[in-house]
């Protein structure tokens, strides 16, 4: 018993003292930048062993509200910083400083079969509003359009609600899935779907429609021609130092931009 | 001392279940109500459009209740008919080496992990049902609620099977001494003094399909209207909350909306048991 006791004393204040020299780093904000600052955080404590982070989402409005408040070091967030946001943190001598770490596109998806292979922003709307009910609107067959969303809390949803829906309201018609797998198994297998998925998802069991004449991909969601693709920042509470600096810099390498490749987002430049 | 041991450890850990159901329910309300904050008792249960994550948000969680109830009365009315007759073929009918065969094989199947069925209704059964009856989508009310028949079926069999068996040898043979046929014995007297003990089974289904989330979350399609036809996707208050509570930041409206729902769900759930006592009751007082 005795010894039990000393072995937990000196495991606590290993653990204690462990917390004090760890330099911790805490991560709020997007739940759409959630996958990559979490798996980048999973391989940057692993490769240092001495830095602890902590992430978590709570929404883009949300972490940069801790940025000015000074509760997290980094805010994830989908949207730039708004200005009403900007004064709030210079009032209290604040000054955020953006950093875009990757780029997310969206891409709408049919059936294979389907012959539609292009459709405008106004067009999209037009479908999940529920205006536009019918394949043969849109210059497909005379079917019924099967439209399918995500559930309104996810982050790919927020994205499609900003870029086609905008202030409208998705139908309630359409059929909700809840997840970007489970979005791409339901219009593989509907000759009368469409839906929406990022671009790390799509695959050849389904056809990605252009945009506008636009074809969505890394290249054009890089250069800016695709218009359903927006950048993804990291806000930092005034310029980064320390272990926050080192963390950004190892995201923005080679190695971290490998990392937003594989969690399905598009990389802020064609690695090789 | 010694023999007041084993009496006082099972309540002890009794208690403790208790204990941690009332925990529960504590919570589940502890995190719904403050919903009530935001929006009013009857814009929950009568708003038509749940759209949670606009500001503000609007949450009328009537399409989803209705969901939850379309989708358990359907799979029900498929389910407990046929449950009835395996049970009836299984304890009546069948030879005895058939019996201990199909007995196990209906517990093992109740086993069946939800989500595999899950699957095969979204890869097998949704394709098939779009293009077999040209539907706008094969994941809909009829899709789930034939899945959870399935689920539902080797449950609820199986309890009826043993309340059919239980049903003592001597009323059988009084019955035969009678004249009676064997299809006279069991639909007026096996049936009959078996009953509560199939509505029983039959609620436990019931109460089964009502709980059940990753079937409907995969297969029902989750549009949030009232369904019009058994065609018609659905999203039930299970699906909702599965899918909505991981995204939604903790302690805002919508969060407390998700609670809410499980709220709703505990007392529907708890209106069916109020039900079977009720019909027990008025079994009981018939006879």
């Amino acid at each position: 018993m005795k010894k039990f006791a000393v072995v937990l004393a000196a495991a606590s204040v290993l653990a204690f003292s462990g917390m004090a020299f760890a330099a911790e780093i805490v991560m709020n904000g997007s739940t759409t930048v959630l996958p990559i600052a979490q798996s980048a955080a999973e391989k940057y404590m692993a490769a240092n062993p001495e830095a602890k982070i902590s992430v978590s989402g709570g929404g883009s409005g949300n972490g940069i509200k801790a940025i000015i408040d000074g509760t997290t070091d980094i805010a994830n967030a989908s949207r730039f910083i708004k200005t009403d946001e900007v004064k709030a943190a210079v009032e209290k001598g604040v000054y955020p400083v953006p950093f875009a770490v990757a780029m997310d596109a969206l891409l709408p998806i049919v059936h294979p079969e389907n012959p539609v292979s292009d459709l405008s922003i106004e067009q999209l709307q037009g479908i999940y509003t529920g205006k536009i009910a019918n394949w043969k609107e849109v210059g497909g067959e005379d079917k019924p359009i099967a439209v399918v969303g995500r559930d309104t809390s996810s982050g790919t949803y927020e994205t499609w609600n900003e870029f086609i829906l905008k202030k409208e309201r998705v139908t309630p018609k359409a059929l909700i899935v809840a997840s970007s797998g489970a979005m791409l198994t339901t219009v593989a297998q509907n000759k009368n779907a469409i839906g929406y998925d990022g671009i790390g998802y799509v695959n050849k069991t389904v056809k990605a429609l252009k945009v506008g004449g636009k074809t969505g991909s890394a290249e054009t969601a890089i250069d800016g021609t695709y218009p359903l693709s927006r950048s993804l920042y990291m806000f930092t509470k005034g310029w980064p130092t320390g272990e926050v600096m080192k963390f950004l810099n190892y995201l923005l390498s080679d190695d971290g931009q490998k990392i937003v490749a594989e969690t399905g987002f598009v990389p802020l430049r064609i690695l090789k | 001392m010694k023999d007041a041991l084993p009496g006082i450890i099972i309540k002890a850990i009794s208690s403790l279940g208790i204990l941690i159901m009332v925990f529960i329910l504590y919570f589940l309300f502890r995190e719904g109500l403050p919903v009530l904050r935001t929006v009013t008792l009857k814009d929950i249960f009568l708003g038509q459009f749940w759209y949670p994550v606009e500001e503000p948000p609007t949450l009328g969680m009537f399409p989803l209740i209705m969901g939850t109830l379309a989708v358990t009365a359907l799979s029900s009315a498929i389910a407990l008919p046929f449950s009835l007759l395996i049970a009836l073929f299984v304890a009546e009918v069948a030879p005895r080496r058939v019996r201990e065969f199909m007995k196990p094989v209906l517990e093992i199947m109740g086993f069946f992990p939800s989500i595999v069925l899950g699957f095969i209704g979204m890869v097998v059964l949704a394709p098939w049902l779009q293009n077999r009856f040209d539907m706008l989508s094969g994941l809909n009310m009829l899709n789930a609620s034939v899945l959870l028949a399935v689920l539902i079926v080797p449950t609820v069999s199986s309890l009826t099977e043993e309340a059919l068996s239980s049903v003592p040898r001597d009323i059988r043979d009084a019955s035969y001494a009678l004249g009676a046929t064997r299809w006279e014995t069991t639909s007026k007297v096996v049936i009959p003094s078996a009953l509560p003990g199939i509505l029983s089974a039959s609620l436990l289904g019931v109460m089964r399909g009502m709980g059940e989330t990753m079937v409907v979350l995969m297969a029902a399609g989750g549009a949030a209207i009232i369904p019009m036809s058994i065609f018609d996707p659905v999203r039930p208050l299970t699906s909702t909350i599965a899918a909505e509570m991981g995204e939604t930041p903790v302690g805002s409206a919508h969060y407390a909306a998700l609670f809410f729902g499980g709220v709703i769900l505990l007392v529907l759930t708890l209106g069916i048991n109020l039900l079977s006592a009720w019909i027990e009751k008025k079994g009981a007082f018939r006879k």
